[in-house]
């Protein structure tokens, strides 16, 4: 079979056959003005000189910090057979399939990516993947809607500001999405406010499809998922769980606390922190709510001659059959990605995970005891797990000049939430169980640097002495 | 072929009118064309139907169809052995594959809708 496109005489033949002179005359029926225009490429350029140019583009990344930044996207170690197995050529194939049954190995790479998750998150029924984190998020929410049949969404102001951003361009025709604020101070400042969810739940006028929240949230702090939900459910309302992957190895997972669905982005399992994306679309619903998830489901059954099989066991509701009444919009997998991810929970295997959640605790208490030891509080007080705000002044000019000695010193929060003077002199920072001892030390050292304030020397003796002490969040991360 | 007292509509839903409410279908004709039915998603009882309106979804293993409402009213009962037994449609579409009474908003409406001979003449047509 020739992969080529379609070459001038072919094109020629079709356009006779349908009694036409060229191909744009196919797409008359746009109007002239949300055609999409010519693309202004600049001239080819011989591959010598590309390549010098593009390695010149290459070089302005910098590859020699040591890295806080979390935020949504975290750094593990992904084990080297997941990117080897990654390489087999049988998985460089149609990710989906409109034939399916004949393509078994995609069948069955994507229900074990199915089994996977659903045994991570505790829940019946998940999707063959969305395209990112948002992504599912906004999917998860517009499934409420659908399942209850109203009209307004609830989504905790602690989920990840890009997710809120997505979920507000999908609502943009006729559905209302309210925000549900945070608890301002004290010892659950930084989570969401279930004093006011109650209130905003209560309004008979506008009944609720769906609440979501974060665990952890944004902010990396560890929400009660369960008193979110039990208020949800109470309102007739259903519950949705963004939750990040790895932390359900140490974490309840949504099943157990009362989660409806689950979402959330599939990255840190087993993919690089690469540009921004392709990233994986979580989500996961019990299975009441099986009709209402966007995407493909693939099941096992057996053959006629009762060998294993495997099925598209539903897809029924996706746009190529249902057209503008299908479930979404968007009628794909990240058929790679997700098996990336099935490679790296497969190869670490639950004991693994469990130690990659708990070890990125323990260092993320470690980082909060030498930063403390500088004088540097957190933001927030209630347990987190692997992440946290530090109150910094000036943090926008601090972030700056950590980056002039090699530090990535996490998110600055004024940059995402401009809006919030809560968070106008804070950084976001992470650690996973890649940062080491000496990157926190260094990161230390830095920072008493660049605050003009206590010598090194006080620091390192405090990491040494607090380096092995456990958190709040250290000790619910090892339970 | 289709019970003579019944009504239908060309959407090959069927509509059993007594006193005031009217029990609502989907014909043999149209199970054959969907072949095995997986699930019925049905209005809630208290809902108002639009006659022509979209009700509920019909899925069978091949597509899933919208359900057009043959009556104006208001759902009085929804059939719910379907969630559990979708395949009864398939069985008796007639009888105990129903999906929903209404209370008629417009007792003339049911009037103007096929009787069986003309269904039978536009289901052999298809």
């Amino acid at each position: 079979m020739p992969y080529g496109p379609h070459t001038a005489p072919d094109r020629e033949r079709m356009l006779t056959a349908l009694g036409l002179s060229s191909v744009d005359e196919l797409f008359l029926d746009i109007p002239e003005a949300l055609r999409a225009s010519p693309l202004r490429l600049p001239d080819p350029e011989p591959e010598l000189e590309l390549a010098t140019r593009l390695r010149g583009l290459a070089a302005r990344n910098r590859v020699d910090l040591v890295s806080f930044l979390g935020a949504g996207v975290y750094r593990h170690y992904t084990p080297a057979a997941v990117d080897q197995m990654l390489l087999r050529g049988e998985w460089y194939t149609a990710y989906t399939p409109y034939q399916p049954e004949v393509s078994q190995g995609t069948l069955q790479s994507i229900y074990e990516y199915e089994s996977l998750i659903a045994e991570l998150v505790g829940l019946e029924i998940v999707s063959a993947s969305h395209y990112d984190g948002a992504a599912a998020t906004a999917e998860a929410a517009l499934m409420t809607c659908r399942a209850t049949r109203r009209e307004r969404v609830l989504v905790s102001h602690a989920v990840h500001p890009h997710y809120r951003e997505t979920m507000r361009t999908y609502f943009g025709s006729g559905l209302q999405l309210d925000e549900i604020p945070l608890v301002a101070e004290g010892p659950y400042a930084g989570t969401t406010d279930l004093d006011a969810l109650e209130r905003l739940l209560g309004d008979p006028e506008r009944p609720v499809a769906g609440v979501l929240a974060a665990q952890p949230n944004f902010y990396g702090l560890l929400e009660s998922m369960s008193a979110i939900g039990a208020l949800t459910h109470a309102a007739g309302a259903l519950f949705v769980a963004v939750v990040e992957p790895v932390s359900l190895a140490v974490l309840e997972p949504p099943g157990v606390y009362g989660a409806d669905i689950a979402s959330g982005e599939g990255q840190p399992l087993g993919i690089a922190p690469q540009y921004g994306g392709p990233y994986l679309g979580i989500l996961a619903c019990t299975e009441p709510l099986v009709r209402q998830i966007p995407g493909r489901l693939v099941g096992m059954t057996t053959d006629v001659r009762g060998q294993r099989a495997f099925v598209m066991t539903m897809r029924a509701r996706e746009q190529d059959i249902r057209r503008d009444k299908a479930a979404s919009n968007i009628c794909t997998n990240q058929a790679l990605l997700a098996l990336a991810a099935s490679i790296y929970l497969a190869t670490i295997g639950p004991h693994g995970l469990r130690d990659v959640a708990a070890n990125g605790a323990a260092r993320a208490s470690e980082l909060e005891a030498a930063l403390a030891a500088l004088g540097i509080e957190r933001l927030h007080a209630a347990p987190y797990l692997n992440e946290f705000a530090i109150r910094v002044p000036d943090a926008r000019a601090v972030h700056r000049r950590l980056l002039d000695r090699g530090i990535l010193g996490g998110l600055v929060l004024a940059d995402v939430e401009p809006t919030d003077p809560s968070v106008a002199d804070a950084l976001l920072v992470c650690a996973t169980e890649i940062t080491t001892s000496a990157d926190i030390a260094r990161f230390a050292t830095a920072l008493a640097d660049v605050l003009g304030g206590r010598s090194p020397v006080t620091i390192e003796a405090a990491v040494a002495i607090d380096g092995s002490g456990v958190s709040t969040a250290g000790r619910m991360a090892g339970r | 072929m289709n019970p003579t007292d019944l009504r239908y509509t060309k959407d090959h839903e069927w509509v059993r009118v007594e006193g005031d409410s009217a029990t609502i279908g989907i014909t043999q004709f149209a199970t054959e064309q969907l072949g095995d039915i997986v699930y019925v998603e049905l209005p809630a009882v208290g809902s108002s139907l639009q006659q022509g309106a979209v009700f509920g979804v019909v899925e069978s293993v091949k597509a899933v169809s919208d359900l057009f409402a043959p009556l104006s009213g208001e759902v009085v009962a929804s059939n719910d052995a379907l969630s559990g037994q979708p395949e009864l449609v398939n069985q008796d579409p007639f009888g105990t594959g129903w999906m929903i009474r209404v209370r008629l908003a417009d007792a003339g409406e049911p009037d103007a809708l096929l009787d069986a001979a003309a269904y039978d003449a536009l289901s052999a047509e298809a």
